[in-house]
């Protein structure tokens, strides 16, 4: 690893800075500018994950060091790395269909999400000071 | 006395076997990490509204500073294995003590986070998928936090202290690097993608 030319650690870490700033920044303001549909997805995807991907190259690299590393380094992070697709585009096949021949998606998703709404709602309501969370109500612990 | 490294000389790899053995760990964790996250994913794709509702409480501020913690305690770590080349004692465990602290930070504000959320009635087990996959995910990432932690306090007062097993600073800084990097994959996922 001697004698490889290093971009300074104090520059990597602005660098990541910057991007942690960016990754932040970009969901919001499609948040505040109330961005819908292709552009917000775009946005966020782009900013909050495509982001994601570049900092963990850059940790990888220049903190790691695998950039300078001898070849079999990355050849076990590319072989795991490979399995882990596998598994995941194996599987997503079947697993992304709403049925299959031994299995039904036979939950409501709209209930699912009313459940989720009612839940956030209350906990905002606990934080507000507004619930005790210990008194028994409508939307307690009880099954839905 | 420091051990005696007697494998290092038979690596044909040309790394370390101590180095050697770190990466297989982080490939190991690639899989474990990856393969909760591929779940995520699944159950994100599937379920996304319910779970863009819930995602939506998640505290992105306590979120964002967490990552600045970690970013900051990787820079932290690899100044310690800068000065551990240099063979500097000092500079070395005051890296290594600054990346712990920063550690501590982030298990505190964790903390603080699941308490006030647990309070809330996001309860460890019972308040729906999203739930699960966020105390099993940041909960197991706070475990190797700790665990980097543990080991870089024996590394600070019982290996550099005494001058010995310089190595494992590089080390232990590899693997905490790789915290990190799953911090910076399950900050998106669960914080800022509502």
């Amino acid at each position: 690893m001697a004698g490889d030319s290093h971009p300074s650690y104090g520059k990597i870490y602005i660098w990541l800075l910057v991007l942690f700033v960016i990754s932040v920044a970009g969901p919001e303001i499609a948040e505040i500018a109330g961005m819908e549909g292709a552009s917000r997805v775009i946005l966020v995807l782009t900013t909050a994950f495509g982001i994601a991907l570049v900092k963990a190259y850059m940790v990888l690299a220049y903190f790691m060091h695998l950039k300078f590393e001898k070849i079999y380094a990355p050849y076990i992070l590319l072989a795991c790395t490979s399995l882990l697709f596998v598994f995941f585009f194996g599987t997503a096949t079947d697993v992304m269909k709403p049925e299959g021949h031994n299995w039904n998606k036979d939950f409501d998703e709209s209930a699912v999400k009313t459940e989720a709404v009612e839940r956030v709602e209350r906990a905002k309501k606990i934080f507000a000071g507004e619930l005790d969370p210990h008194a028994e109500d409508d939307h307690g612990d009880h099954d839905h | 006395m420091g051990h005696q490294i007697i494998a290092t000389g038979r690596s044909r790899t040309g790394i370390p076997t101590g180095r050697l053995a770190v990466w297989w760990v982080i490939g190991s964790e690639i899989v474990i990490f990856g393969g909760l996250i591929a779940t995520y994913l699944f159950n994100r794709f599937l379920h996304g509204d319910s779970f863009s509702v819930d995602a939506g409480a998640t505290n992105t501020f306590i979120g964002a500073i967490n990552t600045f913690w970690l970013l900051t305690s990787s820079y932290f770590v690899v100044l310690a294995h800068s000065a551990s080349e240099r063979r500097d004692v000092a500079a070395t465990r005051k890296w290594i003590w600054l990346t712990i602290l920063l550690g501590g930070f982030f298990m505190g504000f964790k903390a603080y986070e699941w308490t006030h959320e647990i309070h809330g009635g996001f309860v460890l087990i019972g308040a729906g998928n999203f739930w699960s996959f966020y105390y099993t995910a940041t909960g197991l990432h706070g475990f190797h936090v700790l665990c980097g932690m543990v080991i870089m306090a024996i590394i600070a007062e019982k290996d550099i202290k005494n001058g010995r097993n310089w190595h494992r600073v590089e080390n232990i800084g590899l693997y905490w690097h790789f915290v990190d990097i799953v911090w910076i994959f399950l900050f998106p996922l669960m914080y800022i993608a509502k």
